[in-house]
């Protein structure tokens, strides 16, 4: 057994105060110690993207953190990205425009483009594409994700003015 | 309306959207262990000794289990060589541990048990594996030497396999042909690369003896079979569940591994269930890959350009083991003709053992290799030839009148290689109308103007889709009203709850949403192959319609009885079973159900038939061949060697579409593997057969700034094969990519007489052939 820890974060507008050991990593204590199984493990060396959450609003790979290093901040994962009933706005952009296959990636790029779309709301082709290419997805071709933040932006634009 | 051929949301996306998908690492069973591998670091070691004791000491630690603590008569038998083929000289396959031997880097040795998987990992690192290392055969061509090293130290040679593949009269077509033309041809392909590595979670009932498997793959029944005859058990004892959700799988989850067992045997020593999930690092050393062809070719043609034959040898990169047989270079060897008319053919095939993992079929299984040297041979006719591309394949291609068409060769299941449909020539038009072929050259001119190099290229494909035998679906509409689907199926992110719900809806006269499929489940239907080679709408959705077409029937049957009217004056919408045009005077699917249930005691009324299922399993004659063609232009940056896809344009052609929004996505998916393969993707070993690419920074896969936008048109001709004339759509995008995208960027780099003859098409690669043309340049 390794050494211990006592932490104190917020998950998903929630507080939690968890005795964790030091080395595990943030995305093992959300998968297996909080039960959040949304947040996926691709590669455990910080590539691929599937394991990205929000810490304190910034897209981060969870793989590469550890669960200690989060005490005092604020993490969300899809599960916080989610609404008790149906989809998010994203979400529904997601379903009506193919945006995912197996959906294994699925929940790490909702995260960056959940970032991405707040600090960005009217962004090119070009730039989504950038902000997707931390995040692999072996299914799609990126098309119909490229798509759903496109339509999402679009909708937003169309009911903000 | 018809919900089949409508592109309906898929009922799949909700849950996964919402972090509410079920993988196999998300399941939790109580009193659950975890396991770590231990794997060998060298290619190829004898086994000396094990000392366990240092890793049994860690507290936490449960079980180190090797070859010697494997239950008889298990561990003996060689995990089940999947198909057999007469050529295959050695037939060997993996133990379910290692036991005196070890033939590649990454093979199971032990198999650590503890209470979390840090513990586990901690004890693998403590297991002490006394290696004598041996000399490894690492390049496939060397290992072909004469006294090159073994892979396998009790063989005398590392052929695995060595025979011809051929039709017509091979020596009458080069004795009478105006042109020969020779090429030698390096394809590579890597792995599947799942973003989900492989998992499994076996749980053991030790009072009843049942095995329960949850794993991650796509052949669950599959699965189920192998482990009853190894283990000797009844198959009714194991259940084998493909979670519904799997984090793809593009062949490579196709197949049993040495983990499957381990954890099972472990679950049943340990009283305990097991958990094993894979790491990415383990990915890249032991989950199966294709690797390495080398062709060498030549084409006879006549004076127009049309094809007499094709002839040469193929040497392909085994690994160490044949857990698939040699079923990838067989299909490659098959696949070279595609949709042209070619009248002789004799390719010799030499499938060579090395010491690095197995090679199994990956996303268009050893086409991709073959219509890359296809489509090598009809560039370079057309630059000898001085005739478009587009012309000499247009010269070439088997025409729509000409269906079906009989190639002349045998396919791997022993039937006779025969297009069923199709119209390769519209095809291509369709293709190049898309991409404004006509334009290009002018495009062309202008770039180069600029100092830009852009290029076009092409490939064209034909596919033997669907392979029988039969994939199994069983429909019940439920006492509480509810249509439920079972199927073995397993899905890996495809749609196929969705695609058999719409089958099922059209029949039912419900909406899919409302139909409840459970896939991948050995407890769901008796018998199932698996999800690979483009099968399952192919074989699954005629089930699927012949097994709701029989509860349709049913349901008419029994409320005939109830509402004391004729079969043929009801109707069937909705849930409900009413007499026509009165839709008020009828009965619930619940009604029905409950009725056809029967009570107690009672007996049924003649002709009422128990239950309202019905389990089908439609059994296709023979393959159904879709076919596609795909335009791509591209600009090569002659500084660097970076290649940037332009434009990319595909006409598909899978038959009738159930959901054309999934074909759709099956293509761009298919697509983007086929980029990851033509630029970038290289599973790198060196002269010790060492992996060195063993990280998604060291091995490439695309990511959003690689794959282009694809320009995507349909032409739909139903195959006779099946009552929904539906064909594959999984592979299409894959397999003519490599070709299309390296011929583009021969062509682009044509101003300088580069000859692309390799894939992937490396900036290295490029930048040497830049090199040596200059050389020959300037020595010219």
């Amino acid at each position: 057994m390794g050494e211990r820890r006592d932490i104190t974060l917020t998950v998903n507008g929630a507080s939690v105060s968890r005795d964790v050991e030091v080395r595990w990593t943030l995305v093992d204590f959300l998968r297996h110690e909080l039960e959040l199984t949304g947040t996926h493990v691709g590669c455990e060396h910080g590539v691929c993207g599937a394991c990205t959450v929000l810490i304190d609003g910034r897209s981060a790979r969870s793989c590469l953190m550890l669960a200690v290093q989060a005490d005092g901040h604020e993490v969300t994962t899809v599960e916080g990205l989610s609404p008790a009933e149906g989809l998010s706005p994203l979400q529904q952009a997601f379903v009506d425009n193919h945006g995912l296959q197996c959906g294994y990636c699925t929940p790490g790029i909702l995260c960056t483009l959940t970032e991405f779309l707040e600090t960005n709301p009217d962004p090119s082709e070009e730039e989504i594409r950038i902000a997707l290419s931390g995040n692999l997805c072996r299914c799609t071709g990126y098309q119909g994700i490229v798509d759903a933040a496109l339509a999402y932006a679009r909708s937003n634009k169309g009911s903000a003015e | 309306m018809s919900w089949v051929g409508s592109a309906v949301p898929r009922v799949e996306d909700p849950a996964l959207l919402s972090g509410k998908g079920r993988f196999v690492d998300d399941l939790q069973v109580p009193n659950m262990l975890h396991a770590a591998v231990v794997r060998s670091p060298y290619a190829h070691a004898r086994v000396r000794g094990i000392d366990k004791g240092a890793a049994l000491a860690l507290p936490g630690v449960h079980a180190v289990l090797t070859y010697e603590d494997l239950p008889e008569p298990f561990r003996e038998s060689r995990l089940l060589l999947l198909v057999p083929n007469p050529a295959i000289r050695y037939p060997v396959t993996y133990y379910t541990l290692a036991k005196d031997e070890v033939c590649f880097a990454g093979e199971a040795v032990a198999f650590v048990i503890a209470d979390d998987r840090y513990i586990a990992e901690d004890a693998a690192e403590l297991v002490d594996i006394d290696y004598e290392p041996l000399p490894m055969a690492s390049d496939c061509r060397a290992a072909l030497a004469p006294g090159a090293a073994v892979a396998h130290a009790d063989r005398p040679d590392n052929i695995a396999a060595d025979f011809p593949i051929a039709y017509g009269d091979i020596d009458a077509a080069f004795a009478g042909a105006a042109h020969v033309f020779t090429e030698s041809i390096f394809a590579h392909r890597g792995g599947g690369h799942a973003i989900e590595c492989r998992g499994i979670v076996a749980a053991h009932d030790p009072v009843g003896d049942n095995m329960t498997l949850w794993v991650n793959t796509q052949s669950p029944h599959m699965l189920r079979d192998v482990y009853a005859k190894m283990m000797g058990v009844s198959e009714s004892r194991i259940r084998v569940i493909a979670p519904a959700d799997v984090g793809g799988g593009f062949g490579p989850k196709g197949m049993y591994y040495q983990e499957h067992f381990c954890a099972a045997a472990a679950a049943r020593l340990l009283g305990r269930p097991v958990k094993w999930i894979e790491d990415r690092r383990e990915n890249f050393l032991s989950t199966y890959q294709e690797r390495d062809q080398h062709w060498d070719v030549e084409v006879a043609v006549d004076a127009e350009g049309r094809l007499r034959g094709v002839r040469g040898s193929l040497i392909h990169d085994a690994g160490a083991y044949l857990p698939w047989g040699i079923i990838t270079p067989f299909i490659s060897a098959t696949t070279v003709p595609g949709p042209y008319v070619l009248p002789a053919y004799h390719m010799n095939l030499t499938v060579v053992f090395t010491n690095k993992v197995a090679t199994t079929p990956v996303r268009g299984a050893g086409r991709p290799q073959a219509a890359f040297v296809m489509e090598r041979l009809m560039d370079r006719i057309a630059r000898e030839l001085d005739l478009d591309p587009v012309e000499v394949r247009r010269r070439n291609f088997i025409q729509p009148e000409q269906m079906p068409y009989s190639v002349g060769l045998v396919f791997r299941d022993g039937s006779p290689v025969v297009y069923d449909s199709g119209d390769y020539p519209a095809c291509q038009e369709k293709a190049i109308a898309l991409a404004d072929y006509e334009s290009f050259r002018e495009r062309q001119a202008e770039a180069r103007q600029a100092g830009r190099y852009i290029g076009i290229g092409l490939g064209s494909y034909v596919e033997g889709t669907g392979l029988g035998p039969f994939e199994g679906v069983s429909v019940k509409v439920e006492m509480s009203g509810k249509v439920a689907v079972q199927t073995g199926a397993a899905p890996q992110g495809q749609g196929h709850q969705t695609m058999l719900a719409q089958i099922v809806a059209d029949q039912l006269g419900v909406k899919p949403e409302d139909i409840a499929v459970t896939p991948g489940d050995t407890g769901g239907v008796g018998i199932g192959i698996g999800t690979f080679a483009s099968r399952i709408t192919a074989n699954a959705g005629p089930s699927a319609q012949l097994a709701a077409t029989g509860v349709r029937e049913k349901l008419v049957r029994a409320a005939a009885h109830l509402l004391e009217a004729a079969e043929a004056d009801l109707d069937v919408a909705d849930g409900r079973v009413f007499i026509k045009g009165v839709p008020d005077h009828g009965k619930t699917f619940a009604e029905i159900a409950t009725f056809a249930n029967g009570m107690p005691g009672f007996s049924l009324p003649g002709g009422v038939t128990p239950g309202l299922d019905e389990t089908a399993y439609f059994t296709p004659e023979r393959s159904t061949y879709a076919n596609g063609a795909h335009v791509v232009e591209v600009e090569v940056d002659i500084e660097t060697g970076a290649v940037t896809i332009l434009r990319y344009s595909t006409a598909h052609d899978c038959g009738a579409m159930i959901n054309p929004k999934m074909v759709d996505g099956q293509v761009l998916g298919g697509v983007a593997h086929g980029v990851g393969n033509a630029l970038f993707e290289w599973m790198r070993y060196d002269d010790d057969a060492q992996p060195q690419t063993v990280s998604f920074g060291e091995y490439l896969i695309p990511m959003a700034t690689d794959v282009p936008r694809v320009d995507q048109v349909h032409i739909q001709t139903p195959t006779p094969l099946n009552p929904l004339g539906v064909k594959g759509a999984g592979e299409g995008g894959t397999i003519p990519a490599i070709a299309a995208i390296a011929a583009a960027v021969e062509d682009a780099l044509s101003p300088f007489g580069v000859h692309i003859t390799q894939t992937p098409v490396t900036p290295p690669y490029i930048l040497e052939r830049l090199d040596a043309a200059k050389r020959t340049e300037s020595l010219g």
